[in-house]
Order: structure tokens, then C-alpha cells, then sequence
């Protein structure tokens, strides 16, 4: 099923994501994609974020469609040329994949690996340019191919980045190339939320709010000084500072929940990344009313 | 020494069009040597782009536009042109659209490519750095290349990576290429480039050395000063 097939129904989409092993052993995954799966429209499964080798997304995905859930196949531009991706774009539609997320992806110097090539051929806006061309039938060079694929295709934006205006101008780029949903960077500030969709609306497609379980102070206080485009408002960093420790889990899904209540009204969906938390997500949406 | 082949005419005159005039820079150095930013080469470039309906409201070649303060000084005699001047269409390396790109508080528009010597420097540069690419990004992005300013050599506009205007590559040193960009142009008033600007992808093909450039320690320049000698 494609996500924009339940946008075109009038459905709010829910999404979740779930990260391959460093290693073969799948069972950990599996286990968490269970946990999401009777609550969630579609997972996605990441592409060795964080520049950490991994398993590949391509085939996680296909183990999560095997069993009957659905996945969004994350591609980023990062370890793969033009000729790989496109080659990986092809094996996903052949194998029954519907759903394409098109990032860039974390530069190498951020993972493990810290002399491998960083590659970046393409970036996300040809990537999502090339998959729209394997959808009308050709490669990037106007081979022709023989079957092409019908790939849904997404893109990611950080509403949280400043300035915004550079993020929002890229966004445009990729609704040119073919994006036909956003997922964003994680929200926290539901105010700023609101004034990225009064400029992003204007693009008409879906965008889903990006929702990340806050597991601590210490947690915020660390993606505020080093994760791009995420900022956690103090009042929220004190509310988790004065909660006890097994108090937290409980105190993490009431602030989600309520920045999902506040942002479900101005969005066309919500992609939760729960980082080792997929046990709270049914609590979270339950909390939300989704 | 940076080897540049002239773009064709009417890729240049695509980059003017709808302005009304237009400064015409050249360098004495590699481009003079390369037969694409030399006097003769300039005066070619001024009646071309007249023979297009483009005014030149002045024109000058200086030696090294590599270096900042050659071209600063440079520039200086020819402040009452460039005050009647839309943009600055410069004939050089990358480098030297970049280091005019700096100094002038006009767009600058490149008139060549770069082509891949395979790895042979010895310009005099500053903070400029010119990847020989043969595809000259600079017209879109107000003249600052994105294939080494950028750590992810992005093209289309920047990753979700900056934090604080600092690269997720080496913060401390490195900031983000296109917040650059997008802070230049915004000041020039010129950031529906960014909208407008066509989809770019990297060839990697036009990266490589051409034959003729290939696997020799000749530099045009040495030629060109061993055949004035012989001259």
C-alpha cells in the first residue's frame, strides 16, 4: 500500500521507524516492528543511520513486507552511486516494496567507519528525480527499461532548522523532483511547527510531523547541543528533570502526546521515532487520540 | 596553474540575460595562458555578448584574480563602471570567480569551466578552492563553489546537518557551505535563484583530465612563456 494512497483517502497517516542489526541476527527488529505494527500505517526502516554499518534497509524491508507489514524503504545517497541506487530502487519495486524515503544522508564522519568514501553522487533532490524517472520508465541516462517500477516516494525537512528559509526552499526542490509526502525532523515546539506549515502548506503535499520520545533531561539537553534542527524547549527539559526515574516512561508519552495533539490539526500525519522505546508508541498515540 | 575552457556563448549570455549591464573581468595568469582570460580573449567575450544585445560597461584584466587583493586593487580604477554594473561576468578559474565573487559586492557570473589537470596546483590562492570539475557550479550559488565548501559536495541545496550555521563535518572549523550561500544571496536579493536555478547533477565524466592534459607536468603557462621565449 502507498502512503499516498491512504493521504488521497482522507486518512491521518501514522508511521514509525525501526533500525536493521549490526549484524544478521533480525530478531530484535522483528520484534519491535511487531510491537508497532497493529498501530501504524507503514514503518520505516533506516539506512545505517548515523553512519553506522549495518545491515541494509533494502532487505529489512523486504523481511517487514514478507510479514505483512508495510515498509518505507529509506535510501540515502551517502554510501551508493547513481548506478547502485538506482540498481537498489529496482530490486525494491521487484520485491514488492512500495514506499521510498529519499534522504541524503549523515556525512561518513559521523559513524564508525571514518575512512570510508563519503559518496554523494546524488543528493536527495536527484535521488528523488531518478526514482521518478525509474517510475516513467527510464534510468537517469533515458535508458529505457524493461518494466519500470511504481514507487511512492518521500523526502525528509528539519521545520526546526534557522534559518528555516533554506530548508523551505529545498522542500519546494523536492516536491519539483517528485516527493509526494514529507516526514520531518523530530517536533518539539509546536508553535515554530505551526509557522513552518504556514509556509510548507503552500507546497499541498502531505507532511508528517516527526515525534521523538524524550527519554531524560539528559537526553534533550544533548540533542539540543548536537543534533541539527532539533530544538526542546526548557519548560520541557525541566519537566523531565523533575520526574523520577521510573517515572519517566510515563511522563515521556504524556509530553508526545501532547505535542501530537497540539500539531495533528495543521499536518496530514505523524512519524514517530521511538529509539528503543516502540513499547510506549501505542500509549503515545493512545494519549493522542490517534 | 588552472587550465578553463571558455563556456559557449550562449550559455553565458543566459546567465545575463535580464540585466542591463554587465563588467567584463579577465586574468593574466592560467586563463590568459588557457586562451580564455587574456585581452584578446576579453575583447572576443565583449563583442559576443554585444552581438547579443548585452551593454559591457567596462572591461579588465588583471594579473592573478586568484589572489583578493590583486583583484581589489585591481577593481578600484573601475569603481564608476562597476557602480553602472548589474553583475561581473568573469573569465577565469574557479578560484578566481570565487575570490571575485568575495571582494565584489556584485553577482559574479563564471564564462568558463575548469577542466581537470589530475592533481597539479600552484595558483596562489586564498580561502578559494576550485575542484577542476568542468562544470561550473558558481552561477547558481553566488559564487561560492558547493563541491568545496560543502563536506557532502551537495548541489541542489543544503542536507539537514547544520547546527548553528556550523558543518555536522568538523563544526569548529567548517561552517555550512550553503547557509553561505544563502546569507550572499539574500543580501544581493537574488535567493529565487535558489528556487529557479535548474536541477543539478554531478558529472563525474567531465571530471577527469581531458587526454591532451593527461599524464604530463606541462603547464599551459610554461608553454605559453617557452614559446614567447622563442619568440
Amino acid at each position: 500500500m502507498k502512503l499516498t494512497e491512504l493521504f488521497e483517502s482522507g486518512k491521518f497517516v501514522i508511521t514509525s521507524e525501526v533500525a536493521p542489526p549490526k549484524g544478521t541476527d533480525l530478531a530484535e527488529m522483528l520484534e519491535n516492528a511487531e510491537l508497532l505494527r497493529s498501530r501504524v500505517d507503514a514503518i520505516n526502516i533506516t539506512d545505517q543511520q548515523s553512519s553506522v554499518m549495518r545491515l541494509g534497509s533494502l532487505v529489512a524491508s523486504q523481511q517487514l513486507k514478507d510479514r505483512g507489514i508495510e515498509p518505507v524503504f529509506q535510501a540515502t545517497c551517502r554510501d551508493r552511486n547513481r548506478i547502485a541506487l538506482q540498481s537498489d530502487l529496482l530490486s525494491a519495486w521487484a520485491v514488492g516494496i512500495e514506499n521510498v524515503l529519499c534522504l541524503t544522508g549523515d556525512h561518513v564522519s559521523l559513524g564508525d567507519s571514518l575512512g570510508a568514501k563519503p559518496v554523494f553522487d546524488l543528493d536527495s533532490v536527484s535521488l528523488l528525480a531518478a526514482t521518478r524517472g525509474l517510475n516513467e520508465g527510464a534510468d537517469m541516462e533515458g535508458g529505457e527499461l524493461e518494466g519500470k517500477t511504481d514507487l511512492c516516494l518521500g523526502a525528509v525537512v528539519t521545520p526546526g532548522a534557522d534559518p528555516v528559509e533554506p530548508q523551505l526552499i529545498k522542500m519546494g526542490r523536492k516536491v519539483d523532483a517528485g516527493a509526494r509526502f514529507f516526514q520531518t525532523q523530530a517536533v518539539f515546539d509546536a508553535d515554530a511547527f505551526a509557522r513552518f506549515m504556514e509556509e510548507a502548506k503552500a507546497f499541498g503535499v502531505p507532511v508528517m510531523a516527526g515525534i521523538i520520545l524524550l527519554k531524560s533531561a539528559g537526553m534533550a539537553r544533548f540533542m539540543n547541543a548536537n543534533i541539527a534542527g532539533v530544538h526542546v524547549p526548557q519548560p520541557l527539559i525541566d519537566e523531565m528533570a523533575a520526574t523520577a526515574k521510573e517515572d519517566r516512561p510515563a511522563k515521556s508519552v504524556e509530553i508526545a502526546a501532547r505535542i501530537m495533539r497540539k500539531v495533528k490539526d495543521i499536518c496530514q500525519g505523524i512519524h514517530i521515532m521511538p529509539l528503543g522505546w516502540e513499547k510506549q508508541v501505542p500509549a503515545v498515540l493512545d494519549g493522542a487520540g490517534l | 596553474m588552472l587550465v578553463t575552457k571558455r563556456k559557449p556563448i550562449d550559455e553565458i549570455a543566459g546567465f545575463v540575460s535580464g540585466e542591463s549591464s554587465v563588467f567584463l573581468l579577465g586574468c593574466d595568469g592560467c586563463a590568459a595562458a588557457s586562451g580564455t582570460g587574456g585581452e584578446s580573449e576579453i575583447l572576443a567575450l565583449e563583442e559576443e555578448l554585444k552581438g547579443r544585445g548585452v551593454e559591457v560597461v567596462g572591461r579588465k584584466v588583471i594579473d592573478f584574480l586568484c589572489q583578493k587583493a590583486l583583484v581589489r586593487t585591481g577593481l578600484r580604477p573601475f569603481s564608476q563602471a562597476l557602480a553602472k554594473a548589474d553583475s561581473i561576468v568573469v573569465s577565469t578559474c574557479g578560484i578566481g570567480i570565487q575570490a571575485t565573487a568575495t571582494v565584489a559586492e556584485l553577482p559574479v557570473h563564471p564564462a568558463c569551466d575548469t577542466i581537470s589537470l589530475g592533481g597539479i596546483r600552484g595558483e596562489w590562492q586564498g580561502e578559494e578552492r576550485c575542484q577542476e570539475c568542468g562544470q561550473c557550479f558558481l552561477e547558481y550559488t553566488g559564487g561560492i563553489c558547493p563541491l568545496t565548501a560543502c563536506a557532502k559536495q551537495l548541489v541542489n541545496g543544503p542536507c539537514g546537518g547544520a547546527k548553528d550555521g556550523r558543518c555536522e563535518v568538523e563544526p569548529e572549523v567548517r561552517r555550512c557551505a550553503w547557509e553561505v550561500i544563502y546569507e550572499r544571496l539574500k543580501r544581493q536579493d537574488r535567493l529565487d535563484l535558489l528556487r529557479s536555478a535548474p536541477m543539478q547533477v554531478k558529472d563525474h565524466a567531465r571530471m577527469r583530465p581531458p587526454e591532451e592534459l593527461r599524464g604530463t607536468r606541462r603547464w599551459a603557462i610554461d608553454i605559453a612563456t617557452s614559446e614567447e621565449v622563442a619568440r
